[in-house]
């Protein structure tokens, strides 16, 4: 056996023990056996991103973008390059005159990075080198606002590039503004809970994971910084891949949700167990694997530990309310959640 | 890119149509920005000036407005956020008398996230002032007009001579409306170029926007320790008032250019526009001009820096081109680094690398 | 023109607290002025803010080098940022601790100051007490005027009824009264021991 076939074989067999690493359910990485703990257990483990950047407290997205970009580093020998849009994630890296990377990190535009790292990845083609692969990766607003188009040629010409998007719904890095990913009801800084329709609108906002199925690319899939042994199997996957591939990482952020930094975790974990954030994968445009729901709960659990959503649970607003656990119920059928 | 574009959709079907934006999102809109004059749509933009990267920067400079110089908008600096209130009256107005969008330009951060006193104008006197909108054409279904159609050679050269015969015509009503606007609410604001002390000034300031309040405040001072200086504002860059500005130069001994921007290359653009200035309209001799870059990406503008200036303007030791708080070591080290290896690379990785930072290559 | 900077960490409310004062001041009919030092950074970063209160028209834009009014809302501050750098000494200044200016270290700039020019409160344990918050920025505005009678209370009230719903202005409110009275007393305290 390869030692690439073992690890996958490990990890599979991580997956069938499937213990939350965090929060009320945990089991604890020390109680494991040694091969069955998570990579982030070792002190050899990989380390895209230093300690010492400047995220809030509680960051969801710097969680999950070291955990992505450590398992792509180990799983390619830490051959990776790093193209990244304007966001959170790159203001908070690379506060001036410091960097977190220990990866090559390019920092382009807002609107641009899905070209960008088909671009690198171009030059690598061209020199010859078969290595090296790109990640892109930028913010919901990033992704499904401004850099829509360029994302869009990127799957159409099928790159070879791994696109991750950190989606916290919003635009975090300019003060909460509401993007296309924004939740229906939840209130930014541009959708105040004021008026007949307090908050984000809802039949707005485009899902891009399904988009990019649309697009038939060679793999999509969803995660959460929750599970994070799902999201390292995620990557690893994604890489064994060539050509365009997307992940989406739902990503709590305690500024822009009005939620307890020490929640995040837990936060993460209702999104998905209410049913409002699928996680879910797909090749080639078809459905392949979804993550089953453990222990379903009201979607009002999951609302009521975030401000943005505070006007919904007022009996005023109980159509709002209705309207999310009518997603939460569709998500489920779509997606086979249950 | 949508948000220009959605104005322009929105001004071309009749309605009176306003956007604001800044930096990397003008540049983004770069190719509508250049449609909108050429379409002739009366929009109004809000441009809270910021500086452009690489690298990026969040900050107050002009470079964003500077970019923009040549796109065929009218563009307006203002001082304070009073002006900013009265100014934005004025640029409806004009917009809709010219049928050319007009761009008021207001420092990013300093100004627009200032709190202080401003008075409102009334309701009803704005009305007055600014009548409800009638587009002198429009999309309209009963009287189909299509705008945007192409034009070639043979009268190209024509409708970019009458856009810039246009502007040269908005000399006149820019003033008119400020008059006008005075007459009504009893305030100055807008104009052509407006200057402070400058009777008598032996150095005059030139500079646009926020900082000709702060050169106000230092003038107080230095006026009482017996200097004579004074500033001309430039409240009007495009279109560029050069009689007004020759107007009040032509006896200065001593111009000071202050600006927030320059051209990579080239170096001051407002300089070169007021040493043209002086040369092609008024053929003025004898007169220094100095170029002052200063306040880039939004580098603190202190009182105690502009006196510096105006210190070694008194003693006849100030530069032709000078940048005001240069860091000398962070560039002597660059350069000397610059000497040494073949290709020098990107310059803001240097100087962060010479800082002493962890940087991509390191192990782990 | 009296000159004001406050230096604190983003989430502890700097900005506002700048505005609230700017705004107190209009609403005493001076002219007034208030902004941040912009930056991107975010919760806990250490951050300022600027305010100047006037009789005359402002005009300068530059940030306050030299303040008559240096507020701490963190003292935390002291080791990473130099909070003192322009600071005028014959000025005021206003420190968010439960410690004495002995255990903050800071013992030998504060003598420089004259008597009753140098104040220390818990903001931050008042503002749990009444806004059930860590947020000292409205306690320390009620110390403010206190200490400069620059603006006077019910001026601040107005502020911040302008700026917040009831629900959180009338516990702000409370909060800026309290950091009043504190100072009030302390100075009172201490006229008492000295013409003792
Ligand atoms: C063309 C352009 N427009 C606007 C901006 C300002 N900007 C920088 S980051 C950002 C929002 C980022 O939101 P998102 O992509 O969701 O990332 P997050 O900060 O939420 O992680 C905006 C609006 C820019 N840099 N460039
Ligand atoms: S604003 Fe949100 S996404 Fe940005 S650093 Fe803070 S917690 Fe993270
Ligand atoms: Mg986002």
């Amino acid at each position: 056996m390869t030692e690439t076939e073992m690890s996958a074989q490990l990890i599979s067999q991580q997956q069938t023990v499937k213990f939350y690493q965090t929060g009320t359910f945990t089991v604890g990485n020390r109680l494991l056996d040694k091969e069955f703990r998570t990579v982030q257990a070792t002190q050899e483990r990989s380390n895209s991103i230093d300690s010492g950047h400047r995220a809030c407290q509680g960051c969801g997205q710097a969680l999950g973008a070291r955990y992505a970009l450590d398992t792509a580093m180990r799983v390619t020998g830490d051959k990776i390059i790093a193209a990244n849009a304007t966001g959170c994630l790159e203001v908070f890296t690379t506060p001036y005159p410091e960097t977190a990377w220990s990866i090559p990190w390019l920092h382009s535009l807002f609107g641009n990075v899905a070209s960008v790292a088909a671009g690198i990845s171009a030059s690598l083609k061209a020199k010859g080198d078969n290595e090296t692969r790109v990640i892109a990766q930028g913010g919901d607003g990033g992704t499904t606002d401004i850099g829509f188009a360029c994302l869009s040629g990127l799957f159409d010409r099928n790159d070879d590039v791994l696109y991750i998007c950190y989606d916290n719904g919003g635009y975090m890095n300019t003060g909460v503004q509401r993007s296309s990913a924004t939740p229906g009801g939840a209130r930014t800084s541009t959708t105040m809970p004021v008026g007949e329709h307090p908050g984000s609108s809802f039949n707005t906002g485009k899902y891009l994971p399904g988009i990019a199925m649309a697009h038939e690319i060679p793999y999509v899939a969803t995660a959460s910084v929750h599970d994070l042994h799902d999201l390292e199997r995620k990557v690893e996957k994604a890489m064994s891949f060539r050509g365009a591939r997307y992940l989406q990482i739902n990503v709590p952020c305690p500024l822009g949700w009005g939620s307890e930094p020490s929640q995040t975790i837990k936060l993460a974990r209702m999104g998905v167990e209410s049913g409002l954030v699928p996680l879910f994968e797909a090749e080639y445009g078809e459905l392949t694997n979804s993550t089953k729901i453990r222990y379903q709960i009201p979607v009002e659990d999951y609302l009521k530990s975030q401000r943005r959503f505070a006007h919904v649970l007022k009996p005023a607003n109980v159509e709002q309310l209705e309207t999310i656990r009518t997603l939460a119920e569709k998500n489920i059928r779509r997606y086979h959640l249950l | 890119m949508w948000n220009l574009s959605f104005c322009i959709g929105s001004s071309a079907a009749g309605a009176r149509t306003y956007t604001a934006t800044a930096s990397q999102g003008l540049l983004y809109m770069m190719e509508a920005v250049y449609n909108a004059s050429g379409l002739g749509l009366p929009i109004v933009m809000t441009l809270g000036n910021r500086a452009i990267g690489a690298p990026i920067n969040i900050w107050n400079d002009h470079s964003d407005a500077m970019s923009v110089r040549d796109a065929g908008w009218i563009q307006l600096f203002v001082e304070s956020n009073q002006q900013a209130v009265d100014v934005h009256n004025q640029a409806f107005k004009l917009a809709e008398a010219l049928s050319l969008p007009v761009m008021v330009n207001m420092d990013g951060f300093i100004l627009t996230h200032a709190i202080t006193r401003v008075d409102l104008p009334e309701q009803e006197l704005v009305d007055q002032f600014l009548p409800s909108f009638v587009p002198r054409q429009k999309l309209d279904t009963h009287s189909p007009l299509s705008i945007g159609a192409m034009v070639g050679p043979d009268a190209f050269t024509e409708v970019r001579y009458l856009a810039h015969h246009k502007q040269k015509e908005a000399l006149t009503i820019i003033e008119q409306q400020a008059e006008e606007f005075a007459q009504m609410f009893g305030r100055d604001s807008g104009g052509l170029v407006k200057s402070y002390f400058t009777e008598d000034a032996d150095i005059v300031f030139v500079a646009m926007g926020s900082v000709v309040g702060t050169l106000q405040d230092l003038i107080n001072d230095l006026r009482s320790e017996g200097y004579s200086v004074g500033i001309l504002s430039l409240r009007s860059f495009r279109p560029f008032p050069a009689n007004a500005i020759c107007n009040v130069l032509k006896n200065v001994k001593q111009v000071i250019v202050f600006e927030k921007s320059f051209a990579v290359g080239m170096g001051g653009i407002l300089a070169s526009e007021i040493h043209m200035a002086t040369q092609r309209y008024a053929d003025i001799q004898d007169m220094k001009i100095s170029s002052v870059i200063g306040g880039l990406g939004g580098r603190t503008i202190t009182k105690k820096s502009l006196r510096k200036i105006v210190e070694h303007a008194k003693n006849g030791q100030l530069d032709s081109e000078v940048f005001m708080d240069l860091e000398g070591s962070t560039v002597v080290r660059e350069l000397k680094r610059q000497q040494h290896e073949q290709t020098s690379g990107p310059v803001a990785e240097n100087i962060l690398r010479d800082m002493g930072v962890v940087s991509a290559s390191k192990t782990h | 023109m009296f000159q004001i900077r406050i230096h604190g960490r983003g989430g502890q409310g700097v900005v506002s607290a700048s505005e609230l004062l700017s705004v107190a001041a209009f609403e005493e009919g001076k002219y007034s002025q208030s902004f941040p030092s912009f930056g991107s950074e975010r919760m806990g970063a250490p951050v300022q803010a600027f305010a100047r209160i006037s009789d005359k028209n402002i005009t300068i834009r530059e940030p306050v080098m030299n303040p008559d009014m240096l507020i701490i809302q963190d003292p935390t501050l002291f080791q990473a940022v130099n909070v003192f750098d322009g600071a005028k000494t014959d000025g005021y200044l206003l420190i968010n601790s439960s410690k004495t200016v002995e255990q903050l270290g800071i013992d030998e700039i504060s003598s420089q100051y004259p008597k009753n020019h140098v104040m220390i409160l818990p903001a931050t344990e008042l503002a749990v007490k009444y806004i059930k918050q860590p947020k000292p920025n409205t306690v320390l505005l009620g110390a403010f005027a206190a200490l400069s009678h620059m603006v006077k209370i019910p001026a601040l009230e107005n502020a911040i009824r302008g700026k917040f719903a009831k629900k959180i202005a009338d516990p702000n409110i409370a909060a800026t009264t309290a950091g009043y009275n504190f100072v009030m007393n302390y100075l009172q305290q201490k006229t008492q021991k000295q013409g003792a």
